[in-house]
């Protein structure tokens, strides 16, 4: 692990100063996302102090957050307007909390079926959102990786793809994104607050990650030294009707091979408006909008789920091997489809 | 000894030495392991770029109840601060990257990885580890006597982590069956297979613990 310098924040404006002024005075490279900065901020560590002790990131100063747990940024409430995460909530308390679980129970799902409890007691939903992939080449650095080393190549596109996406992948990398939590979050139309150097922003989910393209290194929306403080899930009578399914290889504490996010508001028998979003099996959280399409306004059976999961991987891509991922993927959509249709929903 | 076998082969007598085991003689060593303090503070104003020689930072840990200062390189993490620092050896060192469960301890009562969590943030909470289980007449916590009687290791190397995350499993109310019991210590691996047993010393110790 290289060196690196250590500071605590008492507050989110004081931990966003501390990460923006080490970016001043760092090194003259150009900082193109937030993943690269050479401030971060530390929560519960899960993921930057693994790639850390790999040297995949060098920080050059770690400005510890931990302790705004305890304040706003740690609370989680539900109103009849909708439920609001601050992001230092723990996965653990949000997936154990008595709201989250029973008008939001894709959230819930989501994140009792990620991780295992250790880390689920440690990680805090900000970080959890950002979370990097789990692309082996990406975690090595002996190999070429354009999201690691823009420019040196892509290891994974002729190696061992077996994990990898289908969907939303470029010619410079196919690393899937491997958390769950933020596809509930996705599949829920959720807003992401983010405080900055410039000040407080909020955007939707669905902004927050990019696709690769050309810069698989800018993995986000987010700039160097902002920092996500809440997501607001707006309230609606379909967030009871949606759950979280997973699929991997075994029965737990693995990433997803395919997972899907399902909302549904049915009525009168018919699809009134869906949120789906699929894991393991794409670049970034994937809003399966082709798939919502395909079911607005029809009987959700098996055929129309048949047909909305063919749409959603229509535009599919495989590679050596990892080309089951869109069997498997279709067969996870349709299972949580039927499934959300079956669920009984009180008022 | 068994037949056509040359005398000796089968009992070979090895000369205990009782004053330095293994154990006491990495636990003597590890304890050098702590750099000189130097001004900069945890909280203190933040050097912008990190230093090129790494300097000691102090770090107050609470560890099974005795307050402990140590001086550190900022980098290193609650599981070395506690093996090569204070010479608390249970913990276990597995993966050192949260894959494999070994490292667990209690961070304020909840279980949590010690191999990612870096010393400093530890400062000021308390830290139990499977030293801190022992009951004060020097009796076996509960969770230790079921894992002795169900025989529920081999090897013994993720034993330490897998009783304190047993521990944390049967206070969070998660060991109601077996099939919860292996959902919530899925984080803790077993490399031996001793799952069964392990699943049948926390199906036996739950009552004694709530």
């Amino acid at each position: 692990m290289q060196p690196f310098a250590y500071t605590r924040a008492a507050d989110p404006a004081m931990a966003v100063r501390a990460a923006r002024d080490a970016g001043r005075r760092g090194e003259a490279v150009p900082f193109p996302g937030h993943a690269g900065a050479p401030g971060q901020f530390l929560g519960g560590g899960t993921t930057l102090l693994d790639l850390m002790k790999l040297d995949v990131m060098r920080p050059a100063l770690l400005v510890d957050i931990n302790g705004l747990g305890a304040g706003p940024a740690g609370r989680i409430s539900a109103g009849p307007d909708g439920l609001r995460l601050g992001a230092m909530a723990t996965m653990a308390e949000t997936e154990a909390h008595e709201a989250v679980r029973r008008d939001y129970p894709v959230i819930a799902q989501a994140l009792a079926q990620a991780a295992s409890p250790q880390l689920r007691n440690m990680a805090r939903l900000g970080g959890n959102v950002l979370q990097r992939t789990r692309c082996a080449y990406f975690r090595n650095t002996s190999w070429p990786c354009n999201k690691r080393r823009p420019g040196s190549g892509c290891a994974a596109i002729g190696g061992q793809n077996r994990q990898h996406a289908v969907l939303g992948t470029s010619e410079q990398c196919i690393a899937s994104y491997p958390g769950d939590f933020a596809n509930a979050l996705l599949a829920l139309d959720a807003t992401v607050e983010v405080l900055g150097p410039q000040g407080a922003r909020s955007l939707p989910m669905a902004r927050l990650h990019r696709q690769p393209g050309e810069r698989p290194d800018v993995e986000t929306d987010l700039q160097p030294a902002e920092m996500i403080t809440a997501f607001t899930v707006p309230a609606a009578p379909r967030t009871r009707r949606s759950l979280y399914l997973k699929i991997r290889d075994r029965d737990s504490y693995a990433f997803a091979l395919a997972s899907a996010a399902v909302v549904l508001d049915l009525a009168d028998g018919r699809v009134r408006g869906s949120g789906i979003a699929l894991g393991g099996v794409a670049t970034i959280p994937w809003r399966a909008v082709h798939a919502e399409e395909v079911l607005l306004g029809r009987p959700l059976t098996e055929r129309s789920a048949e047909e909305a999961a063919e749409a959603a991987f229509a535009l599919a891509i495989p590679r050596e091997h990892n080309a089951f991922k869109l069997d498997l993927g279709r067969q996870c959509l349709v299972r949580a489809l039927l499934q959300a249709a079956e669920l009984e929903v009180r008022g | 000894m068994t037949e056509g076998e040359p005398p000796g082969a089968g009992r070979m007598e090895v000369e205990r030495q009782p004053e330095v085991s293994r154990r006491r003689f990495l636990a003597g060593t590890a304890t050098g392991a702590a750099v000189p303090l130097a001004a900069t503070l945890p909280g203190a104003p933040a050097a912008a770029a990190a230093p090129a020689v790494p300097e000691a930072s102090p770090v107050d840990l609470v560890v099974n109840g005795q307050a402990h200062r140590l001086a550190l390189d900022i980098r290193t993490t609650l599981l070395d601060a506690l093996r090569d620092g204070l010479g608390l050896t249970g913990t276990k060192k597995g993966c050192d990257h949260g894959q494999c469960g070994a490292c667990t301890v209690h961070l304020d009562g909840r279980r949590v990885l010690s191999c990612l969590t870096l010393a400093a943030v530890a400062d000021g909470h308390e830290v139990t580890t499977i030293e801190g289980l022992e009951q004060a007449d020097g009796s076996l916590h509960p969770m230790q006597q079921a894992f002795v009687d169900t025989d529920a290791l081999q090897c013994g190397y993720c034993t330490p982590g897998q009783i304190m995350s047993a521990v944390a499993c049967v206070a969070e109310g998660h060991a109601g069956s077996d099939a919860e019991i292996r959902e919530y210590m899925s984080g803790n691996l077993c490399r031996c297979g001793a799952y069964p047993n392990i699943v049948a010393a926390i199906r036996r110790a739950a009552p004694k613990e709530s």
